[in-house]
């Protein structure tokens, strides 16, 4: 078993001023190589877990308690030099809406090298590499882009910008929060499939964030799912996508359309909504909406249990699917 | 897109055209109008020192014996030929003294702005890193401090402590022009310079605050802490340069007020400005003065603003 | 339709702001100044000169000295501040009302109105305060009449538009259009939909404008175009203090705190008012 590139434990995340858990005593591990897809619906606390491997989170949210292990270091107790000097050299984000994550009265080619000067590269050598990373990410006339601003380019290009600026100084992990989540579907197909190549020549680690169970299943080699601030199930994408364990789980495949043209079964929702995580801290947070939920469900946060499929947070898990 | 550029140019200048004539209008009410026999008697009694061709110039330029009409039409045309009338008590045409005055008052106001938006960016940058915070309570205090206390109570407060208890004025000697003897000018420019600088620091600070703080929540804020660019840089290259379009917008407006606006401390410093022309003037009953100066200034304050806007159409490149 | 001043809370919201209540509480203070003074209820007569205790330093009989001709200082500030609250109070009165009507008929019936009245607005906004106050008190008289309308034309445009604004935005709601079409008459419209909510910034502007008013009337006192001597005013009180301020620090101190104090308080109330009028600014 090799040691992973990150480890998180015990993560807690809450609000500054009053202590409400917002991401609730997470712990996970991302391996070198490995694609880790983070999956949840908005306020599951998937974006909030992304953000404060880096130090991001916004003001009036901090991480309470727990570690963030790279490179034998916790990052949430490093200094604030420490994690400046890892990001976007280390450890790289790209974020959900291209339109606004650009400085806009910035040139690209500018946006490029400030990374680079950022990380102690040369200034003569800059210029060629911010040529080449915008060459690598697809954009044509990158000497045009160089000098151009965002508005000028479309939402697509605009993320391929992003990538480029991620990527450009080969970093271990890339974290990816909902890239494609507002882009058109072709362009969707464009992106995953750039940040699949760049995985594949660079052996990076990535962490893909989305509410889009579909979309990870052709792009990383597990999954974990979050609900309302706590990790409900974590597997490998077969397992998970052929036998998940959590309800929840099997709530969200079940949703999903499927491609299948002949199929006429009706699109299945969930009935009801996610609760806030700090109101769920001890309990199960799926059991409102379970149709398998009992008494100790409401009582009692049940643990990860690992099983021959998956390890999921449940009393009852599902077993095998007929 | 040419074309589009310049036709919004071109619609900009028409508008600025038509609220000068606006201005020229409402001036010519305000100013000739009103006092009308008062002035159209004085034209008799207190043209002293006149030569009868000057007596003249005035006739045409306040357009005596007229229908109204036509008198606002003899004014504009004698204005927009730059006879911008006489001085009763002097005989020097007015033209000549704006051409001695304006260059005092935009010195002026050149180092009021400067110093000014210098303050209110740095005392807006200091307040609003930790909004709610001491020091963010301190920076809006001074805010409020700089609004509240008129300008001529300051400018009072400091002649008195300079001049009287330390016997430091050098706004007691006569003007100096920069080319005269730039020391004493710049002496003379400096406690002036700071009471306007103050008053035009609270807006600025307040402006550069509400920008700072709007900007700094930005996504790409966030984008460029997730590159590894140190929190200088931030500040700076990110957070500040986005938030210039107001500051710029808001600089050029002080600029233009204090153009008008320094009647009060160019009094007490002795500056011989545009505004001690007016108040001078206005004490003197020299209405033509009166009335030339404060249109040069409305003209002035129309450009400034003209020029601002072109500027900051320039600077961000989202403007097509 | 859930305007922002018919939410009856502002006011519980307003008093949460300590920044907001000293204002309240500094505006009232230099209120019931004003109206002591307009009673006659001051310390000592304000025109009466006592020259035996001229340039006296405060003490418990002149709170605030005295002046070169041993006129009672505080009650001469306290007669200064009555002044001054009549003027900007029939000034912001009067700037008000025209302005909002202006405004908001302006912005609702659109077309030549509307375009008349911004260009008017321009016109105005193109003369700093001070300037343009000068210029017409020049041209109409000292007295306080005179300053109140100079002051008011000053304000006007500000006025038109903070009402032209929400008018605008208003118009163009859905359902204000399809009430339009149903043939409800305008003045109605504008009475229950539009004034609502033209009424919130209007307080707002009325408390900030009240304090440029009074900044604008102390400077032409200042210059010797409002009160004339021996009444007395603040903005000449400190241009008469000027001569003596170096050795009879008080007759500089009274006028100058006045002024400060109730510019503060009024920036302050309209700064409480803004974010307890606001539904957006305030936090959960």
């Amino acid at each position: 078993m090799s040691k992973p590139l990150i480890e998180v434990k015990n993560l807690r995340i809450e609000t500054a001023e009053d202590s409400r858990t917002l991401v609730n005593n997470i712990s996970f591990e991302v391996f070198p190589g490995e694609a880790v897809g983070v999956v949840g619906e908005s306020g599951s606390g998937k974006t909030l877990t992304a953000l404060s491997i880096l130090g991001l989170l916004p003001r009036g949210v901090i991480a309470r308690s727990g570690e963030i292990n790279y490179s034998d270091s916790n990052l949430l107790a490093s200094s604030e030099e420490h994690r400046r000097s890892i990001r976007g050299n280390q450890i790289s984000m790209i974020y959900q809406d291209p339109m606004t994550a650009l400085n806009p009265v910035m040139k690209l080619g500018k946006q490029l090298s400030e990374v680079l000067e950022a990380h102690d590269v040369l200034k003569d050598e800059a210029p060629e590499r911010v040529f080449n990373a915008f060459k690598e990410v697809g954009i044509p006339e990158p000497d045009r882009a160089l000098v151009s601003y965002p508005h000028e380019f479309s939402g697509g290009m605009r993320q391929r910008v992003m990538i480029a600026m991620a990527l450009i100084m080969s970093p271990k992990l890339l974290i990816a929060d909902e890239p494609t989540t507002a882009l058109d579907v072709t362009i969707q197909q464009q992106i995953l499939a750039l940040v699949s190549e760049q995985r594949r020549k660079s052996g990076m680690s990535m962490l893909w964030i989305t509410h889009d169970l579909g979309v990870v299943a052709n792009l990383v080699d597990r999954v974990i799912v979050m609900y309302a601030g706590q990790i409900v199930e974590v597997g490998t994408v077969k397992d998970i996508f052929t036998n998940p364990q959590h309800p929840y789980t099997h709530g969200l495949l079940a949703s999903l359309p499927k491609s299948d043209v002949k199929s006429r079964e009706r699109l299945m929702a969930i009935p009801g909504v996610p609760p806030k995580p700090w109101m769920v801290e001890n309990s199960c947070a799926f059991s409102p909406r379970c149709g398998r939920a009992t008494v100790e469900c409401f009582t009692q946060t049940p643990p990860l249990k690992t099983n021959e499929f998956t390890s999921a947070a449940c009393f009852h898990e599902i077993g095998k699917n007929q | 897109m040419r074309l589009a550029r310049t036709s919004g140019i071109a619609a900009r200048l028409l508008s600025v055209l038509v609220t000068l004539f606006g201005i020229s209008v409402f001036i010519f009410i305000v100013l000739r109008v009103i006092p009308g026999d008062t002035i159209t008697g004085s034209l008799g009694i207190e043209t002293g020192v006149l030569t009868p061709e000057q007596i003249d110039d005035l006739k045409r330029y306040y357009g005596i014996d007229k229908p109204l009409i036509l008198q606002y039409f003899s004014w504009i045309t004698s204005f927009l030929s730059g006879d911008l009338g006489f001085a009763y008590s002097t005989g020097v045409s007015v033209l000549t003294l704006t051409a001695s005055a304006l260059p005092v008052t935009i010195e002026l106001a050149l180092f009021g702005t400067i110093s000014g938006v210098i303050m209110g960016i740095a005392i807006g940058m200091f307040s609003a890193k930790k909004p709610g915070s001491t020091r963010d309570f301190l920076g809006q205090l001074f805010g409020l401090l700089a609004l509240a206390i008129p300008g001529f109570v300051l400018s009072t407060a400091i002649v008195t402590i300079m001049a009287n208890k330390f016997g430091y004025f050098p706004n007691g000697y006569e003007y100096m022009t920069p080319w005269e003897d730039i020391w004493m000018n710049l002496q003379q420019m400096l406690f002036p310079s700071i009471v306007l600088g103050i008053a035009v620091a609270a807006p600025v600070m307040r402006t550069t605050r509400s920008a700072l703080l709007e900007t700094v929540d930005k996504d790409f804020i966030r984008t460029a802490f997730g590159k590894g660019l140190n929190s200088r840089i931030v500040q700076f290259r990110h957070v500040l340069r986005n938030s210039m379009i107001p500051i710029v917008t808001m600089t050029g407006i002080q600029f233009g007020y204090l153009l008008g606006g320094a009647v009060i401390v160019e009094k007490i410093f002795a500056l011989p400005g545009m505004g001690r022309q007016i108040l001078d003037a206005i004490n003197k009953r020299e209405y033509a003065t009166v009335q030339s100066s404060v249109m040069i200034f409305a003209i002035l304050f129309v450009t400034i603003n003209l020029v601002t806007d072109l500027i900051y159409r320039r600077i961000d490149p989202r403007i097509k | 339709m859930k305007t922002q001043s018919s939410d009856k809370n502002w006011i519980h919201y307003y008093f949460k702001s300590t920044s907001g209540v000293v204002g309240a509480v500094l505006v009232l203070i230099m209120i019931i100044i004003s109206i002591c003074a307009a009673f006659g209820w001051t310390t000592h007569d304000p025109l009466t000169q006592n020259p035996m205790d001229a340039l006296q330093p405060p003490s418990s009989t002149y709170w605030f000295g005295t002046d070169q001709f041993g006129r009672d200082v505080f009650s001469r500030a306290m007669d200064g501040m009555r002044r001054s609250m009549i003027v900007s109070i029939v000034a912001v009165g009067i700037a008000g009302f025209v302005g909002v009507l202006l405004g908001v008929l302006g912005g609702y019936l659109g077309k030549w109105l509307d375009g008349f009245v911004v260009r008017l607005s321009d016109v105005i906004f193109a003369f700093p305060a001070i300037l343009l106050a000068l210029a017409i008190v020049n041209s109409l008289g000292n007295s306080w009449i005179d300053t109140s309308l100079a002051i008011a034309i000053v304000y006007t445009p500000i006025f038109i538009r903070v009402a032209r604004g929400p008018v605008l935005t208003i118009k163009e709601l859905d359902y204000v259009k399809s009430v339009r079409v149903l043939g409800f008459s305008s003045p109605r419209i504008l009475i229950s939909h539009v004034l609502p909510n033209v009424l919130a910034p209007i307080l707002v502007q009325i408390a900030l404008s009240m304090s440029w008013a009074i900044l604008t009337e102390s400077g032409l006192s200042f210059l010797g175009l409002g009160t004339q001597p021996p009444d007395a005013s603040l903005g000449l009180m400190v241009s008469e203090a000027q001569p003596m301020a170096a050795f009879a620090w008080w007759t500089l101190v009274a006028p100058s705190v006045f002024i400060t104090l109730v510019v503060v308080g009024l920036n302050l109330v309209g700064d409480g008012l803004r974010d307890s009028l606001d539904p957006a600014r305030r936090q959960s």
